[in-house]
């Protein structure tokens, strides 16, 4: 644990998470970010690129604000695995020593700032919703949600090199791409054989339905007032309609009606769309950890008492069997489709 | 098959929490066990069932999370070893990791080292895989199934949850495990593994008991913790209440909220 010289850190660096070649929103969205926090300090945006066949995304990192590039592309990095990345990341940071490193809070961006935090003996927030500069002690200060998001934290790392950050996504804008930005690509070499890696992929199963609730932008999510199996074909339809995703709560996974990736909440995971609309649900402060952050929440419940009502921008006091299939039908009138 | 589960107390996931002078004010909170440790537990518990060995339950905390290892214990958990010093007080998510992984190479023999994907209170799923950076472990993490369980070939296979997908992973042993809600149905204590329990003595390791071991003592507490958490507060209350749609049928409700959806110009 050696102490660090916190000026010979200098640059914001942001890990480009990707998939088959496609970058996850999340890294744009902390590019973007890191951008605005440069320009406070002064100093160049770096983005770390690991993958196999990956060249496609340095030239989108520069579009989307980054200076300098490490464009890692080796076979060992195709599927993402963290013993290989967490030891080429902490190389990289150990020889270009930023003094902030920003990661999207998914889980793979969860397991490697865990693991370059430990190697690197510093500081980590994880799950950020804020990031700023104190711009008199230069500090990075980052929000948190702590306590299911009861209440939230702000966290800094005061000594050590680099302040590592884990940000949820669609938590910061998504910056436009500028084609006409420059910037260097410096190309580095993997950092483990595939001999001393431990772990191996063999298949990858997606998902019925795909769902990936931390990305969508309008979630329709289900309780126990939804009934039945059956009864969340009427959320699902009006989800699609709307290019959402279908959630659940709890009560609803626990009966069996939606499966456990649904699950909004405390013990399910935490989305933050545009719009939520909670049908049959009550608001339990579990359940609403996971979803108070959304920008718009609508309550379709026929108890008017319902603690959901007291977070909700909009509600329908009534039987979402009967409401919902008929916002579908004025929604679809209405947009046209 | 040996195995070793992490398992934190943690306040009530019910209790309201109350801010004073930028803290939680955890004096008088109702605490339980983080509910993913309870999976974690549990799943060493079938393991053991199936292959032999085992499990040894290890928290880092206060006096009071003694409580957290007498349940691992009233479930089945063979024995117990609480980490407990003021030096360890304060430790944030780093100095956590270094301190149990420091008790785990103590504690030596293990095939497995189980957490749950994250605590409740804390630092969502760091400590797992810093504790497997920490031991040169891989780390499986968002486990929802252990496939394939083989000591003898030190092998392991099981399926992640991950965002929108499953994933098969294959590793070597030891390893570090993180598991999710669904992977199996935590068994209640029973009366009679609750009266085991309370006589299975809980062994108390201090700061000098891991630095004896080989730990260094500047990774201990808030001392060595490299993040400082300024200040805590309330989360801004959501704007403005609740606008109820009304209407003379459900269909002109639904009508008006449309329009009002609408004008948000989100959709
Ligand atoms: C440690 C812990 C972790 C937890 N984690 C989570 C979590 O991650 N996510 C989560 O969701 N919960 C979680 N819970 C459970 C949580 O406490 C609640 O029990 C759960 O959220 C309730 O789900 P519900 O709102 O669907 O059901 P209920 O509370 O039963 O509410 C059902 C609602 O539906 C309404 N309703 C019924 N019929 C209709 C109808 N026809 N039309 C309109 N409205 C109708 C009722 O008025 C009622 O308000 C957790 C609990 C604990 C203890
Ligand atoms: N103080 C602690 N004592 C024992 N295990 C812990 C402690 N803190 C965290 N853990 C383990 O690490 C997991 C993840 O915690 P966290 O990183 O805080 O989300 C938990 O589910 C526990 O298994």
């Amino acid at each position: 644990m050696q102490a660090h010289d916190s000026d010979a850190y200098r640059g914001i660096w942001v890990w480009v998470e990707q998939e088959g070649g496609r970058a996850h929103p999340v890294s744009w969205e902390l590019l973007g970010q890191a951008r605005k926090m440069a320009q406070v300090l002064d100093v160049p945006v770096s983005a770390i690129v690991m993958g196999s066949g990956v060249e496609v995304l340095a030239g989108q990192a520069i579009a989307r604000g980054a200076d300098f590039v490490y464009l890692a592309d080796d076979p060992t990095l195709g599927a993402f695995r963290l013993e290989p990345y967490a030891a080429l990341l902490v190389k990289l940071v150990q020889e270009g020593r930023p003094e902030i490193l920003l990661l999207g809070a998914t889980t793979r961006g969860r397991d490697l700032s865990a693991a370059a935090a430990a190697e690197l003996g510093t500081g980590l927030a994880a799950d950020c919703t804020g990031l700023e500069i104190e711009p008199g002690t230069r500090q990075l200060r980052a929000t948190r949600p702590a306590f299911g998001g009861n209440v939230l934290s702000i966290v800094t790392v005061p000594q050590k090199r680099p302040q590592i950050a884990s940000a949820r996504p669609r938590v910061f804008e998504l910056p436009s791409p500028d084609p006409t930005r420059s910037g260097q690509v410096i190309r580095v070499p993997a950092a483990l054989p595939e001999e001393a890696i431990p772990t191996h992929v063999l298949e990858v199963v997606r998902e019925e339905g795909g769902v990936n609730l931390t990305e969508a932008k309008v979630i329709v999510s289900g309780g126990r007032g939804v009934g039945s199996a059956e009864g969340f074909r009427p959320l699902q339809e009006l989800a699609d309609l709307l290019g959402g995703a279908v959630g659940a709560s709890r009560s609803a996974v626990d009966q069996g009606w939606i499966s456990y990736p649904h699950q909004v909440g405390q013990t399910g995971v935490t989305v933050r769309p545009d719009l939520y609309i909670a049908c049959g649900i009550s608001g339990a402060i579990q359940h609403v950890a996971g979803m108070r952050t959304s920008r718009y929440i609508v309550a379709i419940n026929k108890d008017p008492e319902a603690p959901i009502f007291r977070i909700a921008d909009y509600g329908i006091v009534g039987d979402l069997k009967v409401v919902v299939p008929a916002l579908t039908r004025a929604l679809r009138e209405k947009m046209g489709k | 098959m040996n195995a070793i589960v992490c398992v934190k107390q943690v306040p009530d996931t019910e209790a309201p929490v109350k801010v004073q002078e930028g803290r939680v004010v955890l004096a008088g909170m109702p605490m339980m066990v983080n509910v993913f440790d309870e999976y974690a537990i549990e799943e060493a518990l079938l393991w053991r069932e199936k292959l032999g060995g085992k499990v040894t339950a290890l928290s880092l905390g206060p006096a009071e999370a003694m409580e957290a290892l007498k349940k691992a214990l009233a479930m089945g958990a063979d024995e117990a070893i609480l980490l407990s010093d003021p030096a360890f007080e304060g430790a944030d998510a780093w100095s956590t990791a270094y301190t149990l992984a420091q008790a785990i190479r103590k504690i030596g023999d293990y095939d497995l080292v189980l957490f749950g994907k994250q605590s409740t209170d804390g630092s969502t799923g760091i400590v797992g895989p810093a504790v497997a950076r920490f031991l040169g472990l891989p780390a499986l993490t968002y486990v929802f199934k252990v496939r394939t369980l083989d000591p003898a070939a030190k092998k392991i296979v099981v399926e992640r949850l991950l965002e929108g997908r499953r994933e098969v992973v294959e590793s070597t042993l030891p390893a570090v495990v993180t598991v999710v809600k669904d992977i199996n149905q935590p068994r209640y204590p029973t009366l009679m593994g609750i009266r085991r329990a309370s006589r299975t003595p809980i062994p108390t390791w201090s700061a000098s008991d891991l630095v004896a071991a080989g730990a260094d003592p500047a990774g201990f507490g808030l001392e060595g913790s490299p993040s400082r958490v300024e200040r805590v507060e309330y989360p801004p209350a959501r704007a403005g209440k609740v606008e109820l749609i009304a209407g003379e049928t459900p269909e002109e409700q639904a009508t008006a909220l449309a329009e009002r959806l609408l004008s948000l110009k989100v959709l």
